[in-house]
């Protein structure tokens, strides 16, 4: 229950975040990242020993919108599985809500701004960082779990052995999520970069857009 | 001139790729999610191996129309999934977008009741 106050808090964080530069395009950009990241989170892929992983997507939201509105689509997209699929418990909406939203959006986007100061800002430079940042992220979404487990789980296995065997995993999954990720932040760039959160400084076009508006007042 | 074109043309066509993201979107959740891999995922695989599964209780909405990914009432398992996916697409879309136009509306209006005019146009 704890979890469920705790991203009530951080929701509405992101709700005033999210308003104080709203563009209008974010609108249905927002909707249909949501969209896409359930879609994506359906489609699980086989990693390892009868184990299949799926997308988390919270680094791609992040990209792709920036982390606060991004950290809403993820909360949407958990919403709509735990209330209208029966995935993800209620009582645990909140904790999911922050171990594999919030964690791989904030996590994920922190990687992704430290590697784009090494890499070169072109558009491999943004998709290799965008990938290698997913995966961090669901790393840390993987030792948040175990912090949980730690703190207040139900099972009998020792901290140290569900580590090993969620971080493990997850090294695999993190492969999947940093391929996807890769895939979609390298597609929406090459087709519309203008569109791309995480490329806001490589938006030539939108740096000339004031003096022409302002020329047209005048 | 070309460059205000190319931004205009580009304002214009955010429909366009929104329209086109969905579709990707739609094509993966109806064709691709019936092909997934239905082995137990990174946390449940953890959890059986490690013994503490038996901790998860079963969903409240466990009975639920949509629950577990498929469309109660049709039996074609492909076919279920898959309109699952788009049923569930089509909600976050709508869920995303509404919540964002939610957050503009109460932007744009900051905490000030309705002026008289506006909440009775005829007085």
């Amino acid at each position: 229950m704890a979890g469920a106050v705790v991203a009530a808090g951080l929701v509405g964080v992101s709700v005033k975040k999210a308003a104080q530069d709203l563009d209008d395009r974010e609108i249905p950009l927002a909707g249909l990242v949501a969209a896409y990241i359930f879609a994506l989170q359906m489609l699980n892929f086989p990693v390892a020993s009868g184990t299949s992983g799926h997308l988390l997507g919270g680094c791609l939201a992040a990209v792709l919108v920036g982390p606060w509105v991004g950290s809403l689509c993820m909360a949407v997209v958990f919403l709509v599985q735990a209330l209208v699929f029966a995935d993800g418990g209620l009582t645990a909406l909140g904790l999911n809500i922050i171990v594999m939203g919030y964690v791989t959006c904030f996590v994920g986007y922190g990687v992704f701004l430290l590697l784009r100061r090494v890499l070169p800002a072109t558009r491999a430079g943004l998709t290799t960082s965008a990938a290698v940042a997913a995966w961090f992220g669901v790393i840390a979404s993987s030792l948040v779990f175990v912090l949980y487990y730690a703190v207040g789980g139900a099972g009998d296995a020792s901290v140290a052995t569900v580590a090993t065997a969620m971080v493990g995993v997850h090294a695999l999954v993190g492969i999947g999520e940093a391929v996807l990720t890769g895939l979609t932040v390298g597609a929406v760039l090459a087709v519309r970069p203008d569109l791309v959160f995480g490329a806001q400084d490589l938006r030539p076009v939108l740096a000339m857009r004031e003096p022409l508006v302002t020329a047209e007042a005048a | 001139m070309g460059a205000a074109t190319r931004t205009m043309s580009r304002g214009r066509t955010i429909g366009l790729f929104v329209g086109l993201g969905l579709a990707v979107a739609l094509v993966l959740a109806f064709f691709v999610s019936p092909l997934a891999s239905s082995q137990p995922d990174g946390l449940e695989k953890v959890s059986i191996d490690k013994g503490f599964d038996d901790t998860a209780k079963d969903h409240a909405l466990a009975d639920a129309p949509l629950a577990d990914y498929g469309v109660e009432g049709v039996d074609n398992a492909r076919l279920s999934t898959g309109l699952a996916g788009i049923i569930g697409v089509a909600l976050c879309f709508a869920v995303g977008a509404v919540v964002l136009l939610g957050i503009r509306t109460l932007r744009s209006r900051p905490w000030s009741p309705p002026t008289p005019a506006a909440a009775s146009p005829s007085g």
